[in-house]
């Protein structure tokens, strides 16, 4: 079936003629309007849009210049600005909002010739690790649709999951595409900061904010992240380097490869039924070569903390914008500071309204070094930490989630138990470093996820290891029980 | 250190918010719960740390100083609930 092909399958089939784009385009959007029911994956398709892409696609297949994705349709997170389609956030406050430009990934995957097949749910501004926030919907874990597919890139996860899209983008923050990727049994790819555009995400954590992939393999993951990634002169923090270079994505071999395993990732931080399934895939890469050295990262215990005073901070002074005049929702109120205020009761929900307040709380008079300047001490701490580490080591790896997918409305009453679901993905955040997860087994037939990082810059080297992994563990992956 | 009612009230003005008083009472128990679990990093040594506020080691960013189109008003102004005569309309700032 077209729909269950990778994206390097389908843009082989475009281009061999063996199947037209518009045809490719027609089977996904039929199947997110026959299965999507089930899984609240999307908060909307743009047939109109999607079938006038496709055309355009196709005209360039028909004379032999089609790109990289060529007719590959893709999902985009609900933060992701898309000219003419909708883009919510999956917030009240921003409904009926249309975007007057594309973000530059976008017009990067259209440049290569993808296709944008519709926008996916996610918590409301990407706060949450459940897409519970969502104002608009709940999504269901494909693996068992009475669990939470993660999040806040829940939505992606779950349409890559479902094979409702063959790939998608999401934004992590503080583990917002690696952590529903682990939930879902997928791949989930957070470049280094800076290496992807953030034009057009619309900022939560600016200094943490980053694009990056959802597929079903580690090749497919490395395609988009290739096309999206590379110096763009509309984002300040975009770095020079050039776009992630994929062609040696095949030549690594796991003899020899250094990997460090922080024991603050494991013991009481993980839950056993995952640390047996990491410890278990450790066991085979470690017969494949791979040595594996049990270090220290005091820091990592602090992350948690560390990530929910500077997240927010930056969340506050970012939401600021939301004021009812330039775009969104606007309330009546009786002069301008009440119009404002009222627009924005009116316009977030708790999970924001709480962000917003912590945050504007660590940065007012009187805290602001207390907790805002130390937050950004302890950052510094953790990246001195990881980069000691990667002086000897290739890579740190780790279970991506402490555990796996739990019921919808299992955690959302106590304000912590969701939070330290970011626990082991925070650090990448906080040091800017690739990240990525893939899947190492099952746990009481749900999925889990090993998480690897590497240093700043290393995208390139954390994608071949994790493919080269990925092979490795040839019964690590599987198929969601679906049509 | 735990939050006051009137400390909730005064960050809600900061953030522009209006909360009736069943949200201030939430988010007191919210904001305690959370800065409760903050306390960890008061203990960290952090003498001589200087903060750092980005994951990468950022410049100054320059750009060369080039004229370029920016969106057109009608496009600007499209997603905005009030507009007249290609401007937005906000209530009255300046009393009388």
């Amino acid at each position: 079936m077209l729909t269950g092909l990778s994206a390097f399958e389908i843009a082989a089939k475009v281009r061999a003629k063996e199947v037209s784009c518009v045809e490719v385009a027609q089977a996904f959007i039929d199947r997110v309007e026959e299965l999507d029911g089930q899984y609240g994956a999307f908060l909307r398709l743009a047939p109109e849009v999607t079938f006038e892409q496709a055309a355009a696609v196709q005209e360039r297949v028909d004379r032999g210049e089609a790109g990289l994705l060529a007719g590959v349709p893709i999902a985009l997170k609900d933060n992701i600005s898309t000219l003419g389609i909708e883009t919510t956030c999956a917030s009240k406050i921003l409904e009926g909002y249309v975007p007057p430009f594309n973000a530059t990934v976008v017009e990067q995957i259209l440049a290569a010739d993808g296709v944008v097949l519709g926008k996916t749910n996610l918590d409301e501004f990407a706060m949450g690790a459940s897409t519970e926030t969502s104002a608009y919907q709940l999504t269901k874990n494909p693996w068992d649709t009475t669990r939470s597919p993660g999040g806040s890139s829940g939505g992606s996860a779950a349409a890559v999951a479902a094979e409702l899209a063959p790939v998608a983008l999401g934004s992590d923050t503080g583990g917002s595409i690696r952590q529903p990727a682990s939930l879902c049994g997928i791949v989930g790819f957070k470049p280094t900061y800076g290496r992807t555009s953030r034009y057009g995400l619309i900022a939560f954590g600016s200094s943490l904010d980053q694009i990056g992939p959802l597929a079903r393999n580690v090749e497919d993951a490395a395609l988009l992240a290739s096309v999206t990634s590379g110096k763009d002169p509309r984002d300040g923090t975009s770095l020079p380097n050039p776009p992630i270079d994929i062609s040696s994505l095949k030549s690594r071999s796991l003899k020899g490869m250094k990997v460090a395993v922080p024991d603050e990732m494991f013991g009481d931080a993980t839950s056993p039924e995952v640390q047996a399934v990491i410890e278990e895939a450790m066991k085979t890469l470690e017969a494949e070569g791979v040595v594996f050295t049990r270090v220290s990262i005091p820091s990592i215990k602090l992350g948690v903390t560390t990530y929910y005073i500077i997240a927010p901070a930056e969340a506050s002074s970012n939401l600021g914008r939301f004021d009812g005049i330039r775009y969104g929702l606007r309330a009546e109120g009786k002069g301008h500071i009440d119009l404002v205020e009222k627009t924005r009761s009116a316009g977030f929900g708790k999970e924001v309204k709480t962000r917003i307040m912590i945050g504007t709380y660590a940065l007012s008079a009187g805290y602001y070094d207390a907790y805002y300047v130390r937050a950004q001490q302890v950052r510094a701490i953790m990246q001195q930490e990881f980069a000691q580490v990667y002086q000897d080591y290739d890579f740190v790896l780790s279970p991506t989630s402490p555990i796996t997918a739990f019921k919808i409305g299992e955690l959302n009453q106590d304000p912590l138990a969701l939070k330290l679901l970011d626990y082991c993905t925070i650090p990448a955040n906080m040091g800017g470093m690739p990240g990525i997860s893939i899947n190492a087994g099952f746990a009481g037939g749900l999925p889990v996820g090993l998480q690897l990082l590497a240093a700043p810059l290393e995208d390139e080297s954390v994608l071949r290891a994790a493919y080269a992994i990925e092979k490795a563990l040839p019964g690590a992956s599987g198929r969601p029980p679906m049509p | 250190m735990a939050i006051t009612l009137e400390e909730v009230r005064h960050v809600a003005k900061l953030a522009r918010l209006d909360l009736d008083e069943g949200e201030i009472v939430y988010f007191q128990s919210e904001l305690n719960a959370l800065i409760g679990h903050f306390s960890d990093i008061q203990k960290v040594d952090v003498s001589g740390i200087v903060p750092t506020s980005h994951a990468v080691v950022m410049q100054n960013v320059w750009a060369e100083d080039i004229a370029e189109e920016g969106l057109p008003r009608v496009t600007a102004l499209r997603n905005a609930a009030l507009h007249r005569a290609g401007l937005f309309v906000v209530p009255q700032i300046i009393e009388d």
